[in-house]
């Protein structure tokens, strides 16, 4: 199993109530912003995935977002590239690039060989559609999300498969000249993983083209129906599906105390956190979800993300107070957070490995204004204590990555029928 | 093959369906008299209101609704305004209604602009209501994507509480159904009017060329979606045309100021 070290990087010093009184990190004005001490958090940040992987996390996942303090970086792959060259042996996981709201896909193939290169080929090549508020930020036309992710894929594919130079016609790609002198060292390309939150449409892709799908932090309930899509058109394309196929992110706090781990479970509230990532009218643009998805998210009880009217008069202290009481409440109970010693993590995880059955687990903390020190002590207490007991559970259950075990290489029952992928009974124990 | 709808309200329109390029348009038609050909908003057809009743009385409009909107299937290679322009002008070629008099609101007059331009013989007389198109001198276009639905409509009038007819707007459906259409309808309009949004930047130039069709732009002073400004420069690019400025009003004076705005088209029309 691949253990990821993952935060989101915010931008901490922001005003709550400012966040809260709009519904949204993003669009906060970036009057609030100071570049210098912007400058000293990101390098921060930097050190601390270096620091991971001296803790012994196999990979270092990065994200990007855009327009926001939620997270400070807007260009995961310039970071990507630091550490490409200054870690040595963890893998860089992208979950992922936005393909659809990069604009220049080609440009994006030359970039990422770079990473390759440069990193030696560690290089996890995640893809993603971008929140709406990407999409927003950058003028991406959401209509065409998908046609766009789709063609992208294509290009950057064939421009590093396919001897150049070549002529790319898409419907909204269009290339006379593609012949890229940077390529992957990795051959034929760095493997391809596919976050999501609640798209079938991207698991049904990751699993047609045998692409590990990465759940973010989703509940385990709707976690599981993924991984059985997954499983379902896996054995449509003739394979049977294993734990190379997934992975999670799992948010967890770790501290010495039960007392201070509950401190930083309540600061990754903070303004409400993803419920409030950016109002519902620019996370979900339109086109952006198919008719499917929208009546699924108005029915979903355990994300953290929703697609709810905003009251048009509310009382933002209340509301706040609200985030940091009974809505933490619910994180931890439905374990979307988990907060705790390492003695009591430990045993919650196991019990969370064994339902979804995993390649991949991503462990996201630190997020929230938490300071440096704690942060640290996290990263260590998890890395000394919690990741060894994991990696024990991880192979007794037999919970391969997609580096160990070739996706699509498990036989399918001659029934045709996939076995199960998560064990649901488990859910209710 | 005309039959009645349920959207048909006081039976004072009809719902036909138009085989057309391989899809079967959806075009209301009510009244009786010469034809009005009327084409509507971003966010879809609004219903029948008091000044198409009033109209109706000495014109038959026709109201087709875009492909994309309502119930016409969308048309995957339409995927800008000039497109549904020459769709509009095989339309009026096909059904043999050409030279038509037109009236276009809002993303609707843009779709006139532009099959004026493409050819100006298609239609006799021309009404522009408060349309997207031209980028205001001053002030933006309101961005339809920043803002739910019930925003957008909100600020499409200088003031909901005195404009009689606002609950009705979008009221033939059934809410969750229009709900759907409304992001039908949204999605459809990013197709067409993403980049720029909601305008083309050689349209005033090529307006400059329309000699000798007679146009009128109708516009409310208080316009929160398309400043005024805008209609000062579609005034200022076609040859001769007028600009009727509705105090008082939004971007809606249709029902906002439905006696003048009525009052203003006979006149005009006439």
């Amino acid at each position: 199993m691949m253990i990821m070290y993952f935060s989101e990087r915010p931008y901490i010093g922001i005003p709550e109530d400012e966040v809260v009184r709009r519904r949204s990190f993003f669009g906060l004005s970036n009057t609030y912003f100071d570049a210098n001490h912007g400058a000293r958090l990101l390098n921060e940040y930097i050190d601390e995935k270096v620091y991971a992987e001296e803790l012994g996390f196999d990979a270092l996942a990065l994200n990007e977002h855009h327009g926001t303090p939620f997270c400070m970086v807007s260009v995961m792959n310039v970071e990507a590239s630091v550490l490409a060259r200054v870690t040595k042996k963890a893998k860089i996981v992208l979950v992922g690039n936005p393909l659809p709201v990069v604009g220049n896909p080609l440009r994006l193939a030359e970039e990422l060989a770079m990473i390759d290169m440069i990193s030696g080929g560690r290089l996890v090549s995640g893809w993603i559609r971008g929140t709406g508020c990407e999409t927003i930020f950058n003028s991406a036309n959401p209509a065409y999300n998908r046609e766009m992710l789709n063609e992208a894929h294509e290009l950057i594919i064939k421009a590093w498969t396919q001897p150049g130079p070549f002529r790319f016609e898409g419907k909204h790609f269009h290339y006379r000249f593609v012949c890229p002198w940077v390529l992957p060292v990795q051959k034929p390309h760095p493997q391809i993983w596919i976050p999501g939150i609640f798209s079938p449409e991207s698991v049904i892709f990751a699993a047609r083209n045998r692409y590990p799908y990465i759940a973010l932090s989703t509940g385990l309930e709707s976690t599981i129906g993924m991984w059985n899509l997954y499983a379902q058109t896996a054995a449509e394309e003739g394979y049977q599906a294993g734990p190379e196929c997934f992975g999670y992110q799992q948010k967890v706090f770790v501290a010495e105390t039960e007392e201070k781990a509950e401190e930083l479970g309540r600061m990754d509230m903070f303004g409400g956190n993803w419920m409030n990532y950016g109002r519902p009218e620019w996370m979900f643009p339109p086109g952006y979800n198919s008719k499917e998805v929208n009546r699924r998210m108005a029915q979903a009880t355990t994300s953290l993300v929703r697609n709810v009217p905003i009251p048009e008069h509310f009382d933002v202290e209340e509301e706040i107070r609200k985030y940091h009481t009974q809505d933490y409440d619910r994180a931890r109970k439905s374990e979307m957070l988990m907060v705790g010693t390492p003695a009591t993590i430990i045993p919650r995880l196991r019990r969370l490995l064994r339902i979804i059955r995993p390649g991949v687990l991503g462990l996201c903390q630190n997020d929230g204004p938490i300071g440096r020190q704690a942060r640290l002590t996290s990263m260590r207490l998890l890395a000394e204590e919690v990741i060894p007991a994991l990696r024990e559970t991880a192979k007794e259950l037999g919970l391969s990555d997609s580096f160990e075990q070739r996706i699509g290489a498990r036989a399918l029952a001659p029934s045709g029928r996939p076995d199960p992928v998560a064990c649901a009974e488990e859910l209710n124990s | 093959m005309a039959h009645t709808s349920n959207t048909a309200e006081l039976n004072q329109c009809s719902e036909d369906r138009i085989p057309i390029a391989g899809i079967e348009l959806t075009l209301i038609k009510g009244g009786s008299g010469e034809p009005l050909m009327v084409l509507h908003e971003e966010l879809g057809y609004p219903g029948w209101l008091r000044w198409q009743s009033e109209l109706a009385r000495e014109r038959t409009l026709l109201i087709p609704m875009h492909p994309g909107f309502g119930h016409t299937p969308r048309l995957d290679w339409i995927g800008s305004i000039h497109d549904l322009a020459s769709f509009y002008g095989r339309l009026l070629r096909e059904q043999a209604l050409a030279p038509i008099d037109v009236i276009g609101f809002s993303l609707g007059g843009w779709i006139a602009a532009e099959m004026a331009i493409q050819n100006p013989a298609q239609f006799r007389r021309m009404v522009l209501v408060a349309p997207v198109g031209i980028r205001p001198p001053q002030g933006e276009i309101f961005d339809l994507y920043n803002v739910t639905v019930n925003a957008y409509l909100r600020t499409s009038v200088r003031d909901p509480g005195d404009t009689p007819e606002f609950s009705r707007l979008f009221a033939h459906l059934e809410p969750l159904e229009q709900l759907e259409k409304w992001e039908e309808a949204r999605i459809e309009t990013a197709r067409l009017a993403w980049k720029p949004y909601m305008y083309n930047p050689s349209l005033p130039h090529h307006l400059e060329g329309l000699k000798g069709l007679p146009a009128a732009l109708v516009w409310g002073a208080e316009d929160a979606v398309v400043p005024l400004s805008a209609g000062r420069e579609y005034n200022k690019a076609i040859p001769g045309s007028r600009l009727k400025v509705i105090a008082r009003a939004g971007h809606r004076p249709e029902i906002e100021s439905t006696d003048e705005f009525v009052k203003y088209l006979r006149e005009f029309l006439a």
